[in-house]
Formats: structure tokens, C-alpha cells, sequence
């Protein structure tokens, strides 16, 4: 990182994430609430237009900036990072593929102005977690709009956001694989809510399932279609920023765990404490998930500064960042655990500094925000056919 | 009508799972809006190796390469013009 502005976002974020997000993490998590304080603190700093360009009235920070925010917040709530993280997705989606759409242009400056919260609603019941399918359809309607109906298993912090961004097919008559994204806005959607929320962990997301009506225009549709928006931003910057999140609750834990081992050792000066040994095991899992977070980073960016971004739309490269995904979801809740096996019953036990239950519950989330095993199949058929990899 | 794109559809009849029956589509027609899955596009790939006893390099391993039958022709066209690059 460079540039001023990019430094003075990012340490207004460490401040949100130390005052606001920090404090409130536990009972986040406690009573599966959403984060409001450290959501509103994050607005109150414009970080909602974070990545849109100033040009639209955005902070327009680099995509590293982003990335090292996710991180920062997932030091100190998951649940705040995985919602800002998920937030800034859908921003990179449109930004990086509007197309000069005026509408598009448009909302990216009532965000910028009005920090608007976007969420997403790409799974669908019916489709087998296959985010490059849908059931649901943009359907023409009078006066020439349209609408639609999906059936939503989880939408995160649907009650909580002021829009959707939704996978759709293009037409009633579209092959499910023939999607596009349409941006509903708050006054144009019909929530009714399908399903509890009270899950093992990232409970502070609020994720339940829903049935999303909406009546939208026709020009808050995307002019790039969705296969293109997806291989080129949506799936590589969700497991770009996601694993970044996951490897700031890791990092937390594993803080956490030499704090457990510096306290040891401060108790018997001189000795080594035997969970020190431990410590040091646990820091060589914590850098091989750094390295995988970090390169992958920069793979992203450096092709996606190649004219056309050509390279990103190849098997390659979807994977690459595939295996980025299973690697550090994998990993992660890996040295959340080995921060409980350093702490022991202090780590295990929920009102300590050195609890690490949130951290473990968590994390374990990752393998499940797009199934793991559904990543390694696409990856197998990929496989057969990709050289280099 | 080319007798390379009339082989490309024989393939895409036999591994393209299309909703639609090959034969029916214009050599522009998008494919995957045809109704062909990315799995079924991979095995498409393979069987154009196999048959054209080529291999598609991992630049040209992408959607739009495969999305219709004269874009599989273009490639195959510029795979064969191409001056071999050692390690490339």
C-alpha cells in the first residue's frame, strides 16, 4: 500500500474493529445479532464505497486496502468482517462491470452518498448449491418491468440490507446456466422470511432463508452476464476477501495463544513452558495459510491489470482461486484448533482472554460458504483438461 | 458450411448434453445458452483434442472459446498456424 488515502482508510478501519467490533463481538455471537454498532461506525467512515472510484463520490481504495480491512475486522468479529467482506463483493461485481450502465452509475453514487448495504441472494433452492445455475427468472411484466421469485436458503443479513443483488435466469424461457444479476432496491423487494437462524457459528450475520419478490427495471438489470461478472470478479474476490477474513480469526486465535504461552512462561522464569513447543508448530500452520491468502492476492491483481483481463476467465486461473478457497478454509479452523490445543481448558472455556471457541465456530463456516466438496468436483472436471496448474 | 464445423457438431451432438438438438444450431449459436453445462464443455474439449489430435493451451482453456461452433473453428485454425514455442 501506497497511496494516503488507502493507509488513512485502513486505520480508520483497525479503529472500528478495536472499538466498536471488539467489544460487541461476544455478544454478537451470543445472541446471533447483527453487528449494528460496527456497521454503522463503518458507514459513519464511508467504508460501505470503499472500492467505488471517486469519480461516483467512493473512498476508492485498492482492492489490497480492502482485502488487509477484511482482514483487521476478522481479528476482532468474524461476523462484522464476513458482512463487510460480502458487502464488497457485490460493490467489485458491478464496479469492475457496469459497463458505463447509467443506471449502475447511478446507485454506485446513492452508495457512495447514502452507504447503502447490499446483499446477496445467488443460492437458490432446487439448484444444488451450484451458484452458475438458477431457477428463478427476470419475467416481463406491465408497464414493462419485470419481476421475480426466489427461493432462498440463506440470504446473510437479508433484514439488514437496503438491497439485493440477485442471480436470476435472463428470461422465463433461459437455460438455467444463462444468468445475469438485477440490483433490487429496499422499496421494490418483498421479504418473507422461510427458516430460523441459529447456527454453530458466523451467527452475527443473520443468514436465514427467505422467498425474494421483487418488481425491478429493466435497465437494474447488469449488461454483463453473470458467467462473465462471476469468473472475472464475483468468485475470485469472494475467496480473495473471505480467506482473508478467516485468516484474521486465525490470526486472532493464534494471538490468543501465545498471550496463553507468554503468561506461562512469565509464571516460571527461566523454563521453557512445555505449550510452548506447541506454539511454535501452531506458527508454521498459521504462515502456510498466510502465504496461500497473500499469493493469491496477487495473482488476482496482476491479472486482472492484463488488458481484457483475458487470463481470469481461464480454467487456470477459476483454479487457482478454487484451490485458494478449500485451502484456507481448511486451514483455518486447523489453527483455531491448534490455538485450543495450546490454551487448554482457558481457551476452551468462553469468558477468558484466551477463549478460542468463537474463533473455531467460525471458521468452521468456510468449508460450507460454497461447499467444499462442490469446488472439489468442478475442480476434478477442470483438471482433466488444464495444463499448468 | 465447412466440413471442420460439421466434425465440431458431430462432437458437440456427442458430449455437448445440449437441451437442443445440435444440428438445429447456426454455427454462431451460443452453446451454453444451448444448455451446455461447464462439465460438459470439459469433455467437448477433450474430444476435440482427441480428434484434432491437438492440445488447447491453458490461454485458450476459457468460455469463450468454446461458447460456439465457429469460435471452436477460429481456434482450432489458430492452433495449427501457430509456430510451436518451446516451453510455452
Amino acid at each position: 500500500m501506497t497511496i494516503d488515502s488507502d493507509r488513512a482508510f485502513l486505520s480508520a478501519i483497525v479503529r472500528v474493529a478495536d472499538e466498536l467490533a471488539a467489544p460487541n463481538a461476544k455478544d454478537v455471537d451470543r445472541d446471533a445479532r447483527f453487528p449494528i454498532e460496527a456497521i454503522e461506525a463503518l458507514r459513519a467512515e464511508q467504508a460501505l464505497s470503499a472500492f467505488i472510484p471517486t469519480r461516483l463520490g467512493g473512498v476508492g481504495v485498492t482492492l489490497e486496502t480492502i482485502a488487509a480491512a477484511c482482514f483487521e475486522l476478522g481479528r476482532r468479529c468474524g461476523a462484522t468482517a464476513m458482512v463487510f467482506a460480502m458487502h464488497q463483493i457485490q460493490v467489485i461485481s458491478i464496479a469492475r462491470h457496469l459497463d458505463t450502465a447509467p443506471w449502475f452509475e447511478e446507485y454506485l453514487q446513492a452508495i457512495s452518498l447514502e452507504q447503502r448495504l447490499i446483499a446477496s441472494v445467488t443460492s437458490e433452492v432446487g439448484t444444488g448449491g451450484d451458484m452458475g445455475r438458477s431457477v428463478a427468472a427476470i419475467t416481463p411484466a406491465d408497464g414493462g418491468s419485470c419481476t421475480f421469485e426466489k427461493q432462498a436458503p440463506t440470504v446473510s443479513y437479508g433484514a439488514y440490507a437496503d438491497d439485493l443483488f440477485v442471480t436470476l435466469r435472463r428470461s422465463p424461457d433461459a437455460e438455467p446456466s444463462d444468468q445475469v444479476v438485477a440490483l433490487a432496491r429496499k422499496e421494490q423487494i418483498l421479504l418473507e422470511p422461510n427458516g430460523t437462524w441459529d447456527p454453530l457459528g458466523m451467527r452475527g450475520t443473520c443468514s436465514p432463508g427467505y422467498v425474494v419478490r421483487a418488481t425491478v427495471q429493466p435497465e437494474q438489470v447488469l449488461p454483463t452476464p453473470f458467467p462473465r461478472v462471476s469468473s472475472e470478479s464475483m468468485v475470485p474476490v469472494s475467496h480473495i476477501l473471505w480467506s482473508h477474513l478467516w485468516l484474521g480469526i486465525a490470526t486472532d486465535a493464534f494471538d490468543r495463544a501465545r498471550a496463553f504461552v507468554r503468561a506461562a512462561a512469565k509464571r516460571s522464569p527461566g523454563e521453557l513452558p512445555p505449550v510452548a513447543l506447541r506454539l511454535s508448530h501452531l506458527m508454521s500452520d498459521l504462515s502456510l495459510l498466510r502465504a496461500e491468502v497473500y499469493s493469491a492476492l496477487g495473482e488476482f491483481i496482476e491479472a486482472s491489470e492484463e488488458p481484457g483481463r483475458e487470463r481470469l476467465a481461464t480454467m487456470a486461473l477459476a483454479l487457482r482461486f478454487n484451490n485458494l478457497k478449500i485451502a484456507a478454509s481448511e486451514q483455518a479452523p486447523r489453527v483455531c484448533q491448534g490455538a485450543l490445543g495450546v490454551c487448554g481448558i482457558m481457551g476452551f472455556k468462553n469468558d477468558t482472554p484466551f477463549s478460542v471457541g468463537r474463533h473455531l465456530r467460525d471458521t468452521m463456516s468456510a468449508c460450507l460458504m460454497v461447499a467444499n466438496e462442490r469446488i472439489h468436483q468442478t475442480n476434478a472436471s477442470l483438471l482433466l483438461i488444464a495444463k499448468d496448474v | 458450411m465447412t466440413e471442420e464445423i460439421e466434425e465440431i457438431r458431430r462432437i458437440i451432438a456427442e458430449h455437448g448434453r445440449l437441451s437442443v438438438e445440435a444440428s438445429e444450431l447456426t454455427p454462431d449459436a451460443d452453446l451454453y445458452h444451448a444448455g451446455m453445462t461447464s462439465h460438459a464443455s470439459v469433455n467437448v474439449m477433450l474430444a476435440l483434442e482427441d480428434h484434432f489430435d491437438i492440445e488447447f493451451p491453458d490461454r485458450m482453456l476459457k468460455r469463450s472459446v468454446f461458447e460456439s461452433m465457429s469460435a471452436i473453428e477460429e481456434a482450432l485454425r489458430e492452433l495449427r498456424t501457430e509456430t510451436p514455442v518451446s516451453g510455452a
